[in-house]
Order: C-alpha cells, then structure tokens, then sequence
C-alpha cells in the first residue's frame, strides 16, 4: 500500500481548507519560482523521465507531449485543461478542482512555462457548479497573491488562468472537440492533423492535459523525477486516484501506487465486494469505455495501463465501476449503450447510426428477445463502427458491447433460450 | 425544431448582467468574442427562470455579433441548455451505469410517484420538473440527483422524499451526501491519510 508521505493529494477529502491559506500548509505553491529558474528544458526532461502518462484516460507520455510544441513565434500558445469530467465511473478530478484547486493552478504555471504558453484556459463541466465556483475563487486569491498573471509567483513568466465553463455534452472532453466547443461551436471533433500542437485552440499551438496530471507536475518537480519513478512499475509509475463505485461496501475515491492488485484496491479501500470477493461478478477497469473484466481475471489483474492492456482491456481513468452476481450484465452494459447513443456527436455516420442500432439490438438481448446469430451480428455492427469514426468515442461505444460478448456470450444465449422458450418459439 | 420556437418578445440583460458579460466576453482574445456563447447563454438563462426563450439567443447573437442560427446550433447542441419552461427545481437523477447499479432506478420511481408527473414533465404548481440524464460524474457517491446547482448524493428512496418535502415548503437541504459522509471519502472513515488533518 502506498506510503502517507508518498501521497500526493493530501487533501483528496477535503477535510482541510481548499483556500490558498490551507493550501500552503500543504506546501502547494512552495517557492515556485525556484523550479521555474531551473529552466525550461528541465522541466520537461524531469517530466519525460518521471514516466508520467496522462491521467484522462489515454495515458500518452507527458513530458513527450509537451515536447511537440513548437518553438515560439509570433502565435501565441495556450495550455487547456481538461476538466471535463464525464467518463461514466469517474469522479476523481472532481476532488481536485473543489478540494485541491491551488495544487492545480501551481501545475497550470509549471506546464505552461514548459510550453511556451503565457493563457491557460481551464474547460470545466458545466454541471460541475460548485466546483468550478471553487476554482474560480481560487484563481483570485492567486492573482491578488501575485501567483498568477504578470511574472506569476516571482517567476519572470507572466501566465493568465480563465476558467471556462461547458454546459452539458461528454464529447467535449475529446480534445479538439473541447477546443471547438472553447471556440464558441458545437462540440465536434477536429479531423487530425492537424494535431493540436500545430494548430489547435484558435489555430494556435495547444496543449490539453488533464486536471489529475497537471496537478501532480509540482510534486513531482519538487520531490524529483527519481521518486515518482520509483513508485509503481516500470513506464507504468506514479500514484494515481481511483474512483472505486458499484458493488463495494465503501464506494470511494482513494489515491494509491500505479500497479496496485485491483482486489487489494476493493478489499483494502472500498470495504470489499458486497457479500465478499466470491460474490463478484465483473468489474470495469478504467471508467465505461474499456472492457469488463470477469472475476478469474480480476482474482490477479494490476492496475495500470500496460497489465490492463495484456487483458485487452484499459487503465483509462482508472474509474473502477464493481457488479457483483446479482447484477443483470446485459442490462448493465446496455445502459453504457444508451449513454453513448445520447452523447455520439452525430457527425460520423458510423457512430451517429452504429450507437443507435447497438442500443436497440442490445435492448433486445437484455429480454432475450433476439436469435442467437444476432450476436455476432450485433459484434459485427461494434466492429462496423470501431476505427471508423474521426474521433475515439465511436471505439469507446464498441469496446463495453465487445467486452460483453469476449466474457459473458453464455448469459446472453441462455437468456435468448429461456425467452424462447417461454414465448413458445422453437 | 421546437428549440428556437418558444417566444418570448423581448429579452436584455439587467445591467449587472451585461457587466458580468463585458468581464466575460474580455476572457478571450480580441475578435474571439464568440468563445463566450456558453457563458452568455447561460448567464441568460439563469435571468430568466432557467430557461432560454428564442429572444435570448438572438439577443446573444446580437451581443456578440454571431448569426443567430449558430446560437440556436450550440442552444440545441449542449445538454444544460433548457429550451422550454422548467419547474423551480429541476431534478436531473442520474441514470448512468454506476448509478443504476447502487439503485436509480428507485429514486426515479420515487421522484415521479411522489410529484406525480412522468419524465421530462413538470408539476401543476410549476415547483418540479423531473428528467433522468446521463452520468453526473459523481459516482462514488451514487445514487444521485442534481437540482439546479447542487449535487445531492448518496440517496435512499426515502431521503429522496424528504428532499422533495424541503424544497417543496421552501427548506435548503444540505447539498452534497446525504449520508452525511465527507465526499467521496469510505463511509466508515478513511482508508488513508489517517495520521494527519491537512
């Protein structure tokens, strides 16, 4: 179990102040400048070799991120972060922005030095009132403290934080959909290239991270590229928040090492599988979009991004979304199936149709009211949309549908055969 | 499209409103003035009973010299926008998986038998509108319900009926669990972080 002082997110429960007062004593915005003054080119060298992965679900390395922003010229170039939490399962960025904010706004000046930028705009659910509310007090209190703005914190990098709120649609968080949506559009998602480093918000050089991973930048760039490297498994490293919701005892969010065993994370943290670890039926590994995992698999599975991927399924989020025997799993998955028919963006074909008839199809299959074959059709429609899309929600509907017919095809069959059966066809 | 249909004559900001505007519109860079759509649309719902009549979205348009048709694309695009009169408190129980699995369903059911209307329906008294939406982003604390600007969580049919009585006669619940447990903390205590206050 990960060490207290190896904790990062001290205050993950807010049992402290959020303010800039309460956030000192945590030893958030700790002589700042002192990192700053070490230089650009180190700051993103002690990011790379930390091996830190982006924490919105895609876990592309960060320092390389950065490293493909341009050298300066007369464009300017912004910092987004993505704040859009949506991802079913996952509410982990939420405990940062409302109980942790000041940690988030000190990696904001950090990444944006490390960038080139001199704006940041902070891309915050609309739903998430309370919070942003939270944010955006905490970014006064950093201006009128000299944190922020012209040579923020004493640094010589001027940087200025506008916090930007959505209003109620998950593609946003994809990123040059959340730039479209910044822009003043619907939220569509851009055809790549161009890719956002190039010309992304306002066809400027752009750099979107996620909330989790820019507010872990200071802790590591205090403490040492060496110590979040030691931490976890090897390109797999680092703490991380999981959100653990379900079937447990204690659903919870709780910060523990990279590679942690998913069955000691539930047992350890979330009071265990109700009716106990044999009472588990499936879990999801890393929020609605990866792939359910059986409890053979879940009896040994670590989680980070490259074990979950040997089990073709996904670290994601890391949102850990528990069902124990007593969960219908069709139905369960078929709520996923709804979910992503609501937000497809209706611009790809494939999805604006495909989310519809996977939905449809599996609304039958949760009555058992379809024939056997249409199984492999309804993998076939999943597979018709996978990779046809211009942006990865399309996949993320295919692959809960997918993963639902890999593990549990014998509860679907025998659901189609007892309906059968009980209609009086064949 | 009876998005952009509902009439309502006229519609301009109050003066403070159209300061917090100007503040707002000043967030992004010169000739960027259409970046501030969301906001304004949303500062001009909340002036008018949390709802956005077409003279709204034009009245924005006009503001920040956008055609009015791509104010009704975003209007019509973005979930939080309510394009039709709604009840004082406008319950949003989540419906998404993690919430479904500790028992939305139940606090749905509860919701409309209670206030006596179907989904997406407002009550006689124009206090309640009912919906189910999709994931709230609250999971650890499911089931739950957004109304208006406040999450409230960790719900039992029962402590969704006492919320419904409160507002009803006027009260302000406690935002947040309902369970009385610090956010998404264990219920029974932290698991973690047990040696120190801050």
């Amino acid at each position: 179990m990960l060490d207290d002082k190896d904790r990062i997110f001290t205050n993950l429960y807010g049992t402290a102040s959020w303010g800039l007062m309460g956030a000192r004593t945590r030893g958030v915005w700790d002589n700042t400048a002192a990192l700053i003054q070490k230089g650009q080119p180190w700051v993103v060298e002690e990011t790379k070799n930390s091996g830190l992965r982006g924490r919105g679900g895609a876990g592309f390395p960060t320092g390389m991120k950065w490293s493909f922003m341009p050298k300066p010229s007369d464009k300017p170039h912004y910092l987004i972060v993505n704040a859009d939490e949506s991802e079913p399962g996952t509410c982990k960025d939420r405990e940062i922005l409302r109980y942790d904010p000041h940690r988030l706004l000190e990696g904001i000046l950090l990444a944006c030095f490390a960038i080139n930028a001199h704006t940041c705009y902070i891309y915050i659910r609309g739903e998430f009132y309370n919070e942003a509310s939270n944010v955006q007090r905490a970014i006064d209190e950093a201006y009128a403290a000299g944190l922020l703005g012209k040579n923020a914190a004493g640094s010589g990098w001027d940087c200025d934080v506008y916090l930007h709120r959505g209003a109620g649609a998950y593609i946003c968080g994809e990123e040059t959909a959340l730039m479209e949506s910044i822009e003043g559009n619907k939220g569509q998602p851009r055809n790549k290239p161009p890719f956002p480093a190039g010309a992304g918000l306002y066809s400027c050089p752009t750099t979107i991270n996620n909330v989790e991973t820019i507010a872990v930048v200071p802790e590591i760039l205090r403490r040492g590229a060496a110590w979040f490297a030691g931490l976890g498994r090897p390109k797999n490293s680092g703490t991380k928040i999981f959100s653990i919701s379900g079937h447990v005892n204690q659903p919870c969010n709780v910060e523990e090492v990279m590679g942690v065993p998913l069955k000691e994370l539930i047992e350890k943290h979330a009071g265990g599988v109700r009716g106990g670890w044999d009472n588990l039926l499936a879990v999801i590994p890393g929020g609605s979009s990866v792939p359910l995992l059986p409890k053979d698999i879940c009896d040994t599975v670590l989680m980070d991004f490259d074990s979950l991927r040997a089990v073709q399924s996904g670290l994601g989020t890391a949102a850990v979304i528990v069902m124990d025997k007593s969960t219908d799993i069709v139905e369960a998955i078929a709520r996923l199936s709804h979910f992503y028919m609501h937000e497809s963006c209706g611009q790809c074909t494939p999805c604006r149709e495909g989310t519809g008839w996977m939905y449809r199809m599996m609304q039958r299959m949760v009555k058992g009211q379809a024939k056997v074959e249409e199984i492999d059709q309804l993998l076939e429609v999943t597979k018709q949309i996978e990779g046809h899309t211009i942006c990865a929600l399309g996949d993320a509907a295919a692959w809960p549908v997918q993963g639902l017919i890999r593990h549990f095809k014998p509860v679907m069959i025998e659901r189609i055969e007892r309906y059968r059966r009980q209609a009086g066809v064949g | 499209m009876s998005a952009a249909g509902q009439a309502k004559e006229d519609f301009t900001f109050t003066p403070e409103n159209l300061s917090r505007a100007k503040t707002i519109i000043a967030k992004y860079p010169e000739g960027r003035q259409q970046s501030a759509v969301l906001p304004l649309l949303d500062l001009a719902q909340r002036q008018n009973a949390n709802w956005l009549p077409r003279a709204a979205m034009d009245y924005v348009a006009a503001l920040l010299d956008m055609p009015p048709m791509r104010v009704y694309e975003v209007a019509t695009f973005y979930t939080m926008f309510n394009l039709a009169p709604v009840g004082a408190n406008l319950v949003q129980v989540c419906r998404t998986t993690p919430c479904w699995l500790r028992g939305s369903d139940d606090i749905t059911r509860t919701c409309c038998q209670k206030l006596g209307v179907g989904l997406g329906e407002t009550t006689a008294d124009g206090k309640f509108t009912v919906k189910e939406v999709e994931c709230l982003g609250a999971c650890a604390n499911a089931p739950m319900v957004q109304i208006n600007d406040d999450f409230y969580e960790d719900l039992t049919p029962e402590s969704m009926a006492k919320l419904i009585d409160d507002l009803a006669e006027g009260r302000k619940p406690s935002v947040g669990s309902q369970t009385g447990r610090r956010g998404s903390c264990a219920q029974d205590g932290a698991t973690t972080l047990r040696g120190k206050t801050s």
